[in-house]
This record gives structure tokens, C-alpha cells and sequence, in this order.
């Protein structure tokens, strides 16, 4: 996707997260500039989920420096409110909260959180869901609703607490390749938009498709990156290449 | 009320033909007494039900505080009223810990102890059921998925802010069964306040047989209006269970 890119919002300078003695993150840098859409790819186990949970504060670093959009993650003050409005996340699995609507899912936070007026949050919910094409399932549970469904309520709802940037978690893998692409084209047209996206994902056309940078990550490690184009075509790294023989 | 007093005479009348004698249904004095026990009990139920609920919420809070100190007590209060007789309990509140403290003097001016036989009666089993709720509770809040609770955190829901909004309004839901269960037993233990002389049921009950002699009626009375009483509070959870479910969701 082509569109400017601003100043660098997430800025990632050589962090390791271990669990006891596995080492799960390494030595990990990586910059997301405002307006760029940037995927992380790589085997399961390699690190990316828990990368991006770090950068939300889901699962604190042990070493090293992320820096969002001038708060400093890393830092036992953090105030993790500040930081988790500028951050929305979608997960794998949705978790959207099962006994309220789909629109009461997307009010919720703005409502508790922010403590907005409830006529604003409802107005803007209702604009949410209908960006999402979801304007004819406002009353429905999440039960109710298919997976694909469910996540487009879920990213309605990250959107509703006006993220400067936004981190997909795998957020189409449990989905079937008709209810995927629903889910795809909601965050393609965010993208286009210009909204900070950092997608980790198993769809490498999507991320041919949709990413300005795309990192390649195994045994917690980033192994390398660069632009779709050159990282698809010519990989450097001979296990770069062996992966990406595997899956494309 | 021709009807009423119908159905007293007819009473009067199984009273002197056959000698079963159910006093409360035609003698005034006696069924005056009996519903005021009938009314103690309602209301202690009801007290010990709210105040009960609210020791497990508090108590299913503090369980998952940060502070170990706190947990501790937590888990040495659940430890010390589920491990223990109720009646023990009670006689405990009532004999030891009533003694310890400061008597006062009410509007006749007379010295009476800070709280009442009925006031002990509350706190005690309030406290007995509540250590049960606490654990109930806590069954129904580790089956809240994490990731749901993760969902709100990462949405900026304090830990406080979370419980409220979430993972409290789904582990209810999941509890409510067994929440049920331990009410109706609370309900029931409530006859433990005959020990210590509150005028609940069995008491009123035991009053009008010493005098009536009739122990066998009023027992199959008390019996009866115990299944009354508990098909009520059944009655109740069952609507709030079907209010309470969530479409398309099988908690």
C-alpha cells in the first residue's frame, strides 16, 4: 500500500522476553511509522503473538525498550490506561463479551473506560458497526453471530476507543476461508485509510497485499525484513526461503 | 371470609371428631403465633440471602487481590465457617463474642447487650453461607476465559473495572446453579435460631405444641411450610437463571 508514512509511533529497541529459561523473544528491533501497515509472518512458536502482546503490555519484556508513541512500555510506572488507548488489539479468538449486543460490545470501553457521554459512544457505535457492515446484527449476542461476524464486532469495538495504532493477532486463523475475507477487507480499507496497522499473520497474499514492511521471525529472532515486493522475491536468508517455499 | 371460617370450622370439627389437631388453622392465638414465626423466618432468610451474597462477592474479590496477607484471611475466614457446625457458630456469636462487648442502654433504659439474639442470628449465618458463596463464587470467575478478561484489559478496564462489567456478570451466571443450592440450605439452617431463642418457625412451632399439645400436626406444618418456603426461593433463582441467559451462549 502506498501512502506517507509520519513519524515512527512504535519504536522497538532490542528487547528479550524469557519465560524462566526460555527465551522467547531475542534481541528484537523493529520501527511502525504512522500510517504503515506492517506484518509479522514466521512459523508457530517463533514469537510474533507474544511480540505483539509486549507491545501492549499483555506480557511484560524482560530487557530492552518499546517506546509507543512516546510512552515507554518497559517501565514498572507505565501507565498502562494512557497506553492502551492509543493501542487496540484484536485477538485470534475474538473475545468479545458474550453476555452483552454487539453494539453494547462496542460501547462498552468508550463508556466505562473514557467515561464518554452515552449518546456520543452510541452514535458512534452504530457508525462503527455499519463501517464493519455489521449495522443489521447491532442487537445480536455474540453467540449469535459467525466467527467472521464476531471479529468484525471486535475490531469495531478496538476502534471505538480511537487507537492511534492497531495489532491483529492472528485474527483470521480460526476462521473459514469464506468468513476470512470479510474480516480481511475490513482491515485492507483500514489500512488504505492510513491507520497504523501491525498484523501478525499466517496469509501471506494478504500481506503481500496490505504491508508497507513485512518481518520475518524464527526462534525468536528476526531474521529479516524488508518491503513485500523484495521480501517475497527475493529473500535472502536461506530459512526466509525454505519457509516461505513451504507456505506459498 | 365465610370461605375462612368454613375451613376453621371444619378444623375444629378433625380436631374433635379424629384428634388431629392443626390448632393455627382455627385458634386465633395460635395461628397469630405461628405467623409471626412464619414472618421472622421469612425475613431472616432474606437478610442472611443479601447479606450473604455480599460477604461472597467481597470475599471472591479479595481472593484474587494482589496482597498475600489479604488472601490469607480470605482463605482462613472460607477455612474457619465451612469447617465449623453452624450451631457452634452461632452459639459461639451468641455466648462468647456477644460477652466481650460493651453493653448499652436502650430507650427503657435498660442495659442490653449491643446485638440481639436475632441480630447474632443474621451475622452468624450470613457469615456461614457467605464463606460458601465466596468459594461458589470463585469456581464461577476461574471459568471466565482469560482471554475474556484479557479482552478488557487490553481495552484499559482496571482490574476492579473488569470484575464489575465482565467477569462478574459471566461467573454469576455460570454459579447461579450452585448459588441456588446453598441458599435454600441457608434458608434451612436458619431453624438453628431456635437455639438461642429467636421467634422464627420452629420456635413459634414448639411454642404452640408445648401448649396445644399438638406436636405431630405442627410438625407436619412445619414441614410443609419449609417446602413451601424453599419451592418459593426455587421458584425465584429458576426465573432469574432463565433472565439472566445469554443467547447463543452455553454458560
Amino acid at each position: 500500500m502506498s501512502h506517507e508514512l509520519g513519524a515512527p509511533i512504535v519504536v522497538i529497541d532490542a528487547i528479550e522476553k524469557r519465560f524462566g529459561a526460555l527465551v522467547v523473544l531475542r534481541d528484537i528491533s523493529l520501527t511502525v511509522r504512522r500510517g504503515e501497515c506492517v506484518c509479522v509472518i514466521g512459523p508457530s512458536g517463533s514469537g510474533k503473538s507474544t511480540l505483539l502482546r509486549a507491545i501492549n503490555a499483555l506480557v511484560p519484556v524482560s530487557k530492552g525498550s518499546i517506546r509507543v508513541d512516546g510512552i515507554e512500555v518497559n517501565d514498572p510506572d507505565l501507565d498502562k490506561l494512557a497506553l492502551r488507548r492509543k493501542v487496540g488489539i484484536v485477538f485470534q479468538q475474538y473475545n468479545l463479551f458474550p453476555h452483552k449486543t454487539a453494539l453494547e460490545n462496542v460501547m462498552m470501553a468508550p463508556l466505562h473506560v473514557l467515561k464518554q457521554p452515552k449518546d456520543e459512544v452510541e452514535a458512534r457505535a452504530r457508525r462503527l458497526l455499519a463501517k464493519v457492515r455489521l449495522s443489521d446484527k447491532e442487537g445480536a449476542y455474540p453467540g449469535e453471530l459467525s466467527g467472521g461476524q464476531q471479529q468484525r464486532v471486535a475490531i469495531a469495538r478496538s476502534l471505538a476507543m480511537n487507537p492511534t495504532l492497531m495489532l491483529f493477532d492472528e485474527v483470521t486463523a480460526a476462521l473459514d476461508p469464506e468468513t476470512k475475507k470479510e474480516v480481511l477487507v475490513t482491515i485492507r480499507e483500514l489500512a488504505a485509510e492510513g491507520m497504523t496497522c501491525m498484523l501478525v499473520t499466517h496469509e501471506m497474499g494478504f500481506a503481500a497485499e496490505v504491508a508497507d514492511h513485512i518481518y520475518f521471525t524464527d526462534g525468536g529472532t528476526i531474521v529479516e525484513h524488508g518491503p513485500p515486493a523484495e521480501f517475497f522475491k527475493n529473500a535472502r536468508h536461506e530459512r526466509t526461503r525454505a519457509f516461505l517455499d513451504q507456505v506459498l | 371470609m365465610g370461605s375462612m371460617q368454613a375451613i376453621a370450622d371444619w378444623f375444629k370439627w378433625l380436631a374433635g371428631a379424629h384428634g388431629i389437631n392443626v390448632s393455627i388453622a382455627y385458634d386465633a392465638f395460635d395461628r397469630a403465633r405461628f405467623l409471626t414465626g412464619l414472618s421472622t423466618t421469612v425475613w431472616l432468610s432474606v437478610a442472611c440471602i443479601v447479606l450473604s451474597i455480599l460477604v461472597g462477592l467481597v470475599g471472591a474479590w479479595l481472593q484474587g487481590a494482589r496482597s498475600p496477607l489479604v488472601r490469607a484471611a480470605v482463605a482462613g475466614f472460607v477455612q474457619f465457617f465451612r469447617n465449623t457446625p453452624p450451631l457452634v457458630q452461632l452459639a459461639f456469636f451468641y455466648f462468647a463474642v456477644s460477652a466481650a462487648l460493651p453493653m448499652v442502654t436502650d430507650q427503657f433504659g435498660a442495659r442490653v447487650p449491643l446485638v440481639n439474639n436475632v441480630g447474632w442470628a443474621v451475622i452468624s449465618f450470613s457469615l456461614f453461607a457467605g464463606a460458601f458463596n465466596i468459594e461458589i463464587f470463585r469456581s464461577g470467575i476461574e471459568a471466565v476465559p482469560q482471554a475474556t478478561t484479557e479482552a478488557a484489559e487490553a481495552l484499559g478496564y482496571t482490574r476492579l473495572q473488569s470484575y464489575i462489567y465482565v467477569v462478574f456478570p459471566l461467573a454469576f451466571r455460570i454459579c447461579l446453579p450452585a448459588l441456588g443450592n446453598n441458599l435454600v440450605n441457608l434458608v434451612k439452617t436458619t431453624t438453628l435460631a431456635y437455639a438461642i431463642g429467636v421467634p422464627e418457625l420452629l420456635y413459634a412451632a414448639a411454642q404452640v405444641w408445648s401448649e396445644t399439645f399438638n406436636v405431630r400436626e405442627m410438625m407436619v406444618v412445619l414441614l410443609l411450610t419449609y417446602v413451601a418456603i424453599v419451592a418459593v426461593l426455587v421458584w425465584f433463582m429458576q426465573r432469574w437463571e432463565r433472565r439472566l441467559r445469554i443467547p447463543g451462549y452455553n454458560a
